[in-house]
């Protein structure tokens, strides 16, 4: 950043004329040394942007501070009996093109940038006697020299589009009032500063229970959930690695089936089979073992248990998969000085496999941890959040934080809440990744293995 | 298996490991059987020639493979053909763009050192941080802007769009690729160009395999996003929201079983696809500290 500001200084003080008329208009510096398409296109690239701001940008970026204020207005006109719709300001689009119109400028400076490092090149070059640099070899060094700028381009630019640009624009609904009663064009939003986010601590009572109810679930979820899975599946794959078991690729075959299945397609199929008339019911009606239906999925106590061991059958395969090999890796020496020592299986495992697996997948575990806060397919798909609660707004006993925010957009459209709630899930999941991030040794020791 | 005291010293090691061998294998085969029931049932489902989805018994009365057949000649209502090719299309496009994309940035930030690349870094690992769909509703209307909502090229660069940040899989097993081969070929007058198609990808045929099929994959298994775009576009629906609408409750009795035979028929080649990149899938996930 220092030497960006420090470049721009110095440039414009060594520049002459022709140099410094380049910060105003784009190429200026190429175009009168020679580099004649190199000019052009940052001519055309300040006129395209420019034009862009006046035709269209400019309109969305005024209107950013207020978010419109002229609702569709219906005016008679003389002579015609039914009223015309005269469309007014959109809310959602000012946000939506005014943030883009912003976000446009970051290139543009970027490119702006470029151009006056041309320019000041251009002038060293044709002061020192050389000849300017030739366009093809000048678009060559995009080969080479400049090779990340061509490839990192187009994923960024899609990046932009389809993920930056969606979450600034999220972001910033979390302070505004835009839900079902403010729907533009009919009806426009405006900023509310934090009132969405006191919302969620006291100043609304329902949505505070709510929010504090599901975030405890989805605590209690996100443990167990991690936990049973990670244990179970290493005890799997340990009786799988164990010597003298044979068909070790059959039996992990057959767990990895499961994998491969589509969730939609497992998880919609269990909750059929968990309903009240389900083939599980049926199956304990006729052998006897009860005399009623057990509601699996209806009864608060009963689905959470339900999706935490339907969960196991999604997920231990996973880790069964993932520890195969880390268990594989523990030094067999250790095991065996434990067994002279007189160590059993169990403490065996309690004193060396479990201490080891910890350390070595400990970020493996919290972006396990991560996945299942945010894991909206096993709860979504089995019981859609149900039990549905009156104590709760818009949501059930087994809603998640993530299932959550996907009903108050798509069934209440109430679009400030669920940013808002995404803001949280972004807190809570960011603060976690940050940590495997610094701890996880392919980041810190990224340079050794070249 | 209770072995007491004195049983225990009598026994040698290796009857004792045959003993534990043996509870070994009851229980994997209890937990195979456990994790093979649903699928039995679904195939069973789909070969039942009885409508419903909740049934008084457990084998059915008939079976039958119209459920198969009705897939592809019953296409008034759920048109499986149709949604087939389009999530066929979808997939082998956004396939190919997200490979590339994602490629491409693994490369540049494996190999090329520039000044923003700790800062570049840094971003992206804190958008790959937000809820994917938190955003899905900004999308949607982007998408509308475009002129492309409700059509499938949207879906394509829906899920290629965001694919620069699954990068990181691929930069692992490029950090694993010695650096010298690239700076001999450096000193032989390649370009990074060269380098990046000439040694870089040929010797990556692996991840080059695994980031395709999982790209391949997502299509065929993502209701969410679809069913945002989509909204109640039959025509240009994919397989999973289909296959979704198909047991929602006014259509569940009559459907259920052809819906059990469309998954079938989904889920074989995925799981072919799964079973053929699993070790790259681990790999993947722990950052390359399996070496077994």
């Amino acid at each position: 950043m220092k030497k960006v500001f420090s470049d721009i200084g110095s440039i414009y003080k060594d520049g002459d004329w022709k140099t410094r008329l380049s910060y105003l208009v784009m190429g200026f510096g190429c175009l009168s040394r020679g580099q004649i398409i190199k000019g052009l296109l940052y001519l055309l690239f300040q006129v395209a942007v420019i034009l862009y701001y006046v035709i269209f940008g400019w309109h969305y970026v005024s209107k950013l501070g207020t978010l419109g204020t002229v609702t569709v207005q219906k005016v008679y006109v003389e002579g015609s009996k039914f009223p015309i719709n005269v469309p007014g300001d959109n809310s959602m689009l000012i946000l939506l093109f005014g943030v883009m119109s912003l976000l446009i400028l970051v290139p543009t400076a970027v490119i702006w940038l470029a151009n006056i490092r041309s320019a000041g090149n251009v002038q060293r070059d044709v002061d020192d006697g050389k000849k300017p640099v030739n366009f093809l070899v000048d678009a060559k060094t995009l080969l080479n020299e400049r090779f990340h700028i061509t490839l990192l381009s187009v994923p960024m630019i899609s990046l932009s589009v389809f993920t930056v640009l969606p979450i600034i624009f999220m972001i910033l609904i979390a302070f505004t009032n835009f839900d079902k009663m403010h729907q533009p064009p009919a009806k426009l939003f405006q900023w509310v500063g934090l009132s969405n986010i006191t919302e969620f601590f006291g100043s609304n009572p329902l949505v505070t229970t709510t929010f504090t109810g599901i975030l405890g679930w989805t605590v209690i979820w996100a443990i167990f959930a991690t936990f049973t899975n990670y244990l179970f599946g290493m005890i799997l794959a340990m009786m799988i690695n164990k010597k003298g078991i044979r068909l070790k690729k059959m039996w992990r075959t057959i767990f990895v089936i499961t994998i491969a299945i589509p969730q939609f397609v497992s998880l919609m199929l269990m909750s059929k089979m968990l309903a009240k008339t389900g083939v599980v019911n049926v199956l304990l009606l006729q052998w006897g073992w009860i005399d009623q239906a057990i509601p699996f999925l209806d009864n608060a106590a009963y689905a959470r248990i339900v999706v935490i061991i339907i969960n196991m059958w999604v997920g231990i395969p996973y880790s069964m998969l993932i520890t195969t090999g880390i268990l594989m890796n523990i030094p067999r020496d250790l095991y065996e000085s434990a067994a002279i020592d007189g160590a059993g299986p169990i403490k065996q495992f309690t004193k060396i496999t479990l201490p080891y697996m910890l350390f070595v997948t400990a970020p493996y575990l919290i972006t396990q941890f991560v996945g299942n806060i945010n894991n909206f397919n096993v709860i979504f798909l089995l019981t859609q959040g149900g039990p549905k609660s009156l104590d709760y707004y818009q949501a059930g006993k087994t809603d998640l934080l993530v299932t959550w925010l996907y009903k108050l957009t798509v069934d209440e459209q109430a679009y400030n809440l669920a940013s808002t709630v995404g803001i949280f899930i972004f807190i809570i999941t960011g603060t976690l990744s940050l940590i495997v991030y610094n701890r996880s040794g392919s980041v810190k020791r990224e340079e050794e293995f070249q | 298996m209770i072995v007491t005291g004195t049983q225990k010293k009598s026994l040698g090691i290796k009857a004792r490991s045959r003993i534990a061998n043996t509870a070994i294998y009851i229980i994997l085969t209890v937990l195979a059987i456990v994790w093979l029931l649903p699928i039995a049932w679904l195939i069973m489902s789909s070969l039942r020639e009885e409508a419903g989805a909740y049934t008084s018994y457990v084998i059915p009365k008939g079976f039958t493979f119209a459920n198969y057949t009705k897939l592809f000649t019953d296409t008034t209502l759920f048109n499986f053909p149709r949604w087939f090719m389009n999530t066929l299309v979808v997939a082998v496009l956004s396939c190919v763009i997200s490979t590339f994309l994602s490629l491409m940035v693994a490369y540049t930030f494996s190999r090329i050192r520039f000044r923003m690349r700790k800062a570049m870094l840094n971003v992206i690992l804190v958008l790959g941080m937000f809820p994917g769909f938190m955003s899905m509703i900004a999308i949607y209307h982007i998408l509308k802007a475009l002129g492309l909502s409700q059509q499938l090229a949207a879906l394509v660069m829906v899920y290629s769009g965001g694919a620069a940040l699954q990068y990181y899989i691929a930069k692992g097993f490029f950090d694993t690729i010695p650096k010298s081969l690239d700076e001999a070929a450096l000193i032989d007058g390649a370009t990074k160009n060269d380098v990046f198609w000439r040694i870089i990808l040929p010797n990556s045929r692996p991840i080059v395999i695994y980031t395709a099929i999982t790209t391949f994959i997502a299509p065929w298994v993502d209701f969410i996003f679809v069913s945002i775009i989509m909204k109640d576009n039959y025509d240009n629906f994919t397989v999973a929201l289909g296959l979704y609408r198909m047991i929602e409750r006014e259509n569940i009795h009559n459907y259920f079983t052809q819906f059990c035979a469309a998954a079938v028929i989904v889920a074989i080649p995925i799981t072919l696809l799964f079973i053929k990149i699993q070790k790259y899938y681990v790999e993947g996930v722990t950052g390359g500290a399996v070496k077994g």
